[in-house]
């Protein structure tokens, strides 16, 4: 039997399939914790957790704020700016002076790819990636193959459809190299100025037509138009946006029957989902968020915690 | 006070003399190339077993003097050209201030003379403060010592700008080098566009940034009969269009850096901000292109683009990083591991590409070879010595190179300048 030995958390391109399949097995028994009348098991008593988030975010750092104290685990939380860094002050630096207060992980979020990585090669605690530029959102992957194995069984064989901005989206990226590890059969669908180049080549189908998703899959994993984006050159309107790639009732009429509705959230209601399919019976979106904590708490378990067996 | 080298393998651009020649050297210039040369000289140097070619010119160098003296001074750069055995460098006006006065120019000429080991000519800028507003006073830089002009760091946007900057070149005699780059298509890229940029969720800075540029400039330059000079070409197509461009008799040359056609962005899955540069490493077709370039001549020179930063700079988050690598000494470890140990180059090739093309392209009439009546610009180089990068031997003020613990073939013994020894291994 194989031993966990994954030290980090960077991305799921190196996760093989065996280690996903034990994060989300794994995630089952937490789950439960969480509806307990005590949400708590002592399993990282004693363990001191950082929360070192570069860029502002809400729900991720709260989920994995819970799942660390549902642990048992000491919390600290650091919002700091990148423009917060004082000069001459590095981010490892920075990092490095979290390190030399003893504690065990480092959650990190940040507005550029790949500096959990750098974090992770000069230091030694736990380094649990919660998002890096448009490059890796593991948790949101793993949480979102949870919520799909929850409902449906199995993700091997599944028709997945992501829908919207691919270029920008860690989101995206993660669910890509996670599900089709998986076996699912994974399509993009988005306006063509949003697709990254070269992403065919990488396992998926791209399309530009979202009835033909609509039409075929399984489940479909709405994204976040960022309406906030200085660079809006790439649509030429919201509006066009939301009427070729948005979702409502009329346009899904033509879905298969138990066609499941994701979205990392926060939504943009009216432009890429409208609020009756958020709310609606094909929605699983809360389903996700409840799952989120006990995906980030198998995480921690496996990376903290006593050593345990794949299989 | 003369010199003598004796016992040279003199690598010129047209040959490698097998037999064994000593060179003599009196108040600056070659005086004499013969066998078993006698002269009493007050300095003599032994160059058996070793390559004697002349000392290579730099075109593309920052030396961040005036304005970041903590990156790299001038005299630092020198230092660090002469390990490299570069005899002539050609520093790029995009420090602060801008290079685009008389006073700037002559302030730089004052301390290299200052400094005084190897040839340092400023580039003037094109436009002034490089803003691409309003031409430089040309002629003003001419006769303060410049050779060539560019806005390098960016590029010249506005086409109109750089129709003016070329025909007034036809009567200034100023080079003109572009630094290629739209900079509305490159946005804030910071690799290459493609397979990798789209893993590595990194912006992507595509190819066409640079050829649309360089086509625009050759149409410019076909239009005027102007010559241009195109700086760190780093792409398949670009080589093509300079190649088709050349073909049709357009005055146009190119340059390329050692690390264009030694490195793919493949390695920037380290995020290692020493691998960022402007322009981007390629893929593995672009790295084959250049090196098929240099073999058929369409790229005339090797340059280093040596851009030093500090590691508070550099050791930022990748997006933050700035721009560039130092390249001054391992220029020739590059070159010759990566070209000549390949088999894409021949030594006097490499010489040709280091020492008499840059010469040609900017007119330096007296160096670029080694032959009597030459300036006493010369290198000695070791050509199958085995080293190892270290970060900690490197005469630059700074230390960003991704090469560093990279094993190189090829080094630099001995630097002459103006007939003095300027560094010796």
């Amino acid at each position: 039997m194989d031993e966990w030995t994954k030290h980090d958390l960077l991305d799921l391109q190196e996760l093989s399939k065996k280690e996903i399949e034990k994060i989300l097995e794994t995630a089952k028994s937490f789950k439960q914790v969480s509806t307990r009348d005590v949400k708590k098991v002592p399993a990282l008593r004693g363990k001191t957790v950082v929360m070192l988030f570069f860029e502002p975010s809400t729900r991720t750092r709260i989920s994995f704020e819970l799942a660390a104290k549902r642990l048992s685990a000491d919390t600290i939380n650091i919002s700091a700016s990148t423009s917060s860094l004082t000069k001459g002050e590095t981010i490892v630096d920075t990092a490095k002076n979290i390190e030399a207060m003893n504690v065990n992980a480092i959650i990190v979020r940040h507005s550029c790819a790949g500096v959990p990585k750098v974090l992770a090669e000069a230091l030694e605690p736990s380094i649990i990636n919660a998002g890096d530029g448009c490059r890796a959102h593991p948790t949101q992957a793993l949480l979102d193959m949870f919520t799909i194995k929850e409902r449906l069984g199995r993700i091997e064989g599944l028709k997945i459809g992501i829908v919207g901005d691919i270029l920008h989206s860690r989101v995206a990226r993660s669910n890509i190299w996670g599900l089709t590890k998986l076996g699912a059969e994974v399509t993009l669908c988005g306006p063509s100025t949003l697709m990254p180049v070269g992403i065919e080549d990488h396992g998926v189908r791209v399309t530009y037509d979202l009835n033909e998703v609509i039409e075929n899959s399984d489940v479909m994993m709405m994204l976040r138009i960022q309406k906030e984006r200085q660079n809006n050159i790439y649509l030429p309107s919201l509006a066009e946006y939301a009427k070729h790639f948005g979702i409502n009732k009329s346009k899904l009429k033509k879905k298969k029957s138990n066609l499941l509705i994701m979205h990392p959230g926060p939504t943009n209601r009216g432009v890429e989902i409208s609020g009756e399919i958020a709310d609606g019976e094909s929605s699983i979106i809360l389903d996700q968020v409840t799952n989120g904590v006990a995906i980030r708490m198998s995480v921690l378990y496996l990376l903290l915690g006593t050593k345990e067996s794949l299989t | 006070m003369a010199l003598l080298i004796k016992n040279a393998i003199i690598v010129n651009a047209d040959k490698i003399s097998h037999q064994k020649a000593d060179i003599l050297i009196d108040k600056g210039k070659i005086i004499e190339i013969g066998t078993a040369l006698t002269k009493k000289v007050a300095k003599q140097i032994d160059a058996s077993g070793k390559y004697v070619a002349p000392g290579f010119i730099d075109m593309h160098v920052h030396l961040r003097e005036p304005g970041r003296e903590d990156k790299e001074t001038i005299e630092t750069g020198m230092q660090a050209a002469a390990k490299g055995g570069f005899t002539t460098i050609m520093c790029m006006p995009n420090t602060d201030p801008v290079i685009d006065n008389c006073m700037i120019v002559e302030a730089i000429l004052k301390e290299a003379a200052r400094v005084g080991t190897i040839n340092v000519i400023p580039v003037g800028a094109i436009t002034k403060g490089q803003r691409n507003e309003e031409l430089t006073d040309m002629f003003e830089l001419k006769e303060a010592g410049c050779l060539a002009l560019s806005d390098d760091g960016s590029s010249v946007l506005n086409s109109k700008l750089m129709r003016l900057a070329l025909e007034y070149s036809r009567m200034t005699g100023l080079l003109i080098i572009n630094h290629c780059q739209d900079t509305a298509l490159s946005g804030d890229g910071v690799m290459n566009e493609g397979k990798n940029s789209t893993v590595l969720g990194l912006k992507g800075d595509p190819g066409i940034s640079e050829t649309v540029i360089i086509a625009r400039d050759i149409e410019i330059a076909h239009y005027l009969n102007a010559k241009i000079h195109i700086a760190h070409i780093s792409l398949r197509r670009s080589v093509d269009l300079v190649r088709a461009a050349k073909k049709q008799g357009i005055q146009i040359t190119a340059e390329v850096c050692p690390h264009h056609f030694t490195l793919t962005d493949d390695e920037l899955k380290s995020f290692n901000t020493n691998l960022k540069v402007n322009p981007p490493l390629r893929t593995s077709a672009d790295v084959a292109a250049l090196k098929k370039a240099l073999k058929d001549s369409t790229i005339d020179c090797i340059v280093t683009d040596h851009a030093p930063h500090t590691p508070e700079d550099k050791e930022v988050d990748f997006d933050h990083a700035p721009f560039g690598m130092i390249g001054l000494e391992t220029a020739l470890g590059l070159a010759v591991t990566e070209l000549i140990e390949a088999n894409v180059l021949s030594w006097p090739q490499l010489i040709e590409k280091m020492s008499l093309n840059p010469a040609k392209v900017l007119g330096l009439a007296n160096k670029g070879k080694i032959e009597e009546g030459y300036d006493g610009d010369i290198v000695i180089i070791d050509p199958e010595k085995e080293w190892v990068v270290d970060a900690k031997a490197f005469l630059s003020k700074s230390k960003n190179s991704p090469f560093i613990g990279r094993i190189m073939r090829g080094l630099v013994e001995t630097t002459i300048c103006g007939g003095k020894i300027v560094y010796r291994q």
